[in-house]
């Protein structure tokens, strides 16, 4: 059961999953939604790619299937490795969704690991928010720059936890408890998750919420690993919000009452 | 009639001049899709595309959305 208190706010819109995923690697269509469906996510990201000139023009698309009307689409700049590459691909996808402003910046450094490049994506920051973008940037878990991109005016930080596609899971708690710590706004792990102590793990830090793609797509059962991600945000989440007992080497108060033990069997004979 | 050369998500296409975005959209079997466009680095607006013409030479890029995290 959401609790109706307890939304996820971004940009002045309030949501109730905290669980944002994404739209590749599925197998087809059909898969996608039916995952997208299980994960119970309200903001669904898609990236924006040309269109084939001349190939199949009845090629299904993928807004039929995933509906702009249903979902908060949140198109991203995937595969951009410049500030400016990026701000073309966003005002690109601001036109194709009539106007929608909430996107997802992400510049990269380098194919191989897909690490950010928070230089272009510090530029690209400025630019979008200038032009009335409302920018969820995707960064490196630096607490330094979550703040400057925080500054600029993103509406969201969404550092990694580890690399894009990796499924390594939450590798620097410690900055993203700073990262947590310092922003005004949410803070969401996006790329790195890989199963659902993963997510958990993230919520449990204090995440406002996490962003995922291959984890999902990636398993056995999508459509199964996405009901299981949205239990993990769940209950990672919750467990934030309930406060966790703290950590000791050893208890000093047992579980059960101490008092009123049966007692030990008297040896007779003694 | 005058034939021009477009680059078209990177490949020439030649197309009959004058043509509008709107006219190379439905030359490509577009039209109803849900694409977005840009000519030169700029963006067309969906409301311009009857009106903006198209040059020899202009670097025009058609987009959608496609599956992505």
């Amino acid at each position: 059961m959401m609790d109706k208190s307890d939304e996820l706010v971004i940009a002045g819109k309030a949501y109730g999953s905290r669980l944002l995923v994404g739209t590749g690697k599925y197998k087809d269509f059909a898969e996608t939604k039916t995952a997208i469906e299980a994960s119970g996510a309200q903001i669904v990201t898609v990236a924006i790619r040309r269109t084939n000139i001349g190939q199949n023009p009845d090629e299904p698309n993928l807004l039929e299937a995933i509906s702009p009307s249903k979902y908060t689409i949140l198109p991203n700049t995937a595969g951009c490795y410049s500030a400016q590459d990026a701000v073309r691909t966003l005002r690109l996808a601001r036109e194709l969704l009539d106007g929608h402003a909430l996107v997802k910046l992400e510049v990269l450094g380098d194919p191989r690991s897909l690490y950010p490049n928070v230089v272009e994506t510090l530029e690209a920051s400025r630019t979008l928010v200038k032009e009335g973008f409302q920018v969820m940037v995707y960064t490196s878990d630096d607490p330094i720059i979550a703040k400057q991109l925080e500054d600029i005016g993103c509406v969201a930080i969404m550092p990694l936890a580890s690399l894009i596609g990796s499924g390594m899971g939450i590798l620097n708690p410690w900055n993203l408890q700073i990262i947590i710590e310092n922003a005004k706004v949410p803070v969401l792990v996006d790329a790195g998750v890989g199963t659902a102590s993963d997510a958990a793990i993230a919520m449990e830090l204090g995440c406002d919420g996490v962003l995922m793609n291959t984890a999902i797509a990636a398993a056995k059962d999508p459509v199964r690993m996405a009901t299981a991600m949205r239990k993990a945000v769940e209950a990672g989440r919750d467990a934030y919000l309930a406060g966790r007992m703290p950590k000791k080497l050893y208890s000093a108060t047992p579980s059960s009452p101490v008092s009123g033990v049966i007692a030990p069997v008297q040896d007779k004979a003694a | 009639m005058e034939v021009i050369t477009l680059q078209v998500n990177g490949r020439s296409v030649s197309v009959p001049a004058p043509i509008t975005a709107a006219q190379l959209i439905q030359q490509l079997e577009l039209s109803g899709k849900r694409v977005a466009l840009e000519r030169n680095g700029e963006i067309v607006p969906k409301s311009l595309f009857t009106q903006q013409g198209l040059e020899d030479g202009d670097r025009v890029e058609i987009v959608v959305a496609v599956g992505g995290g």
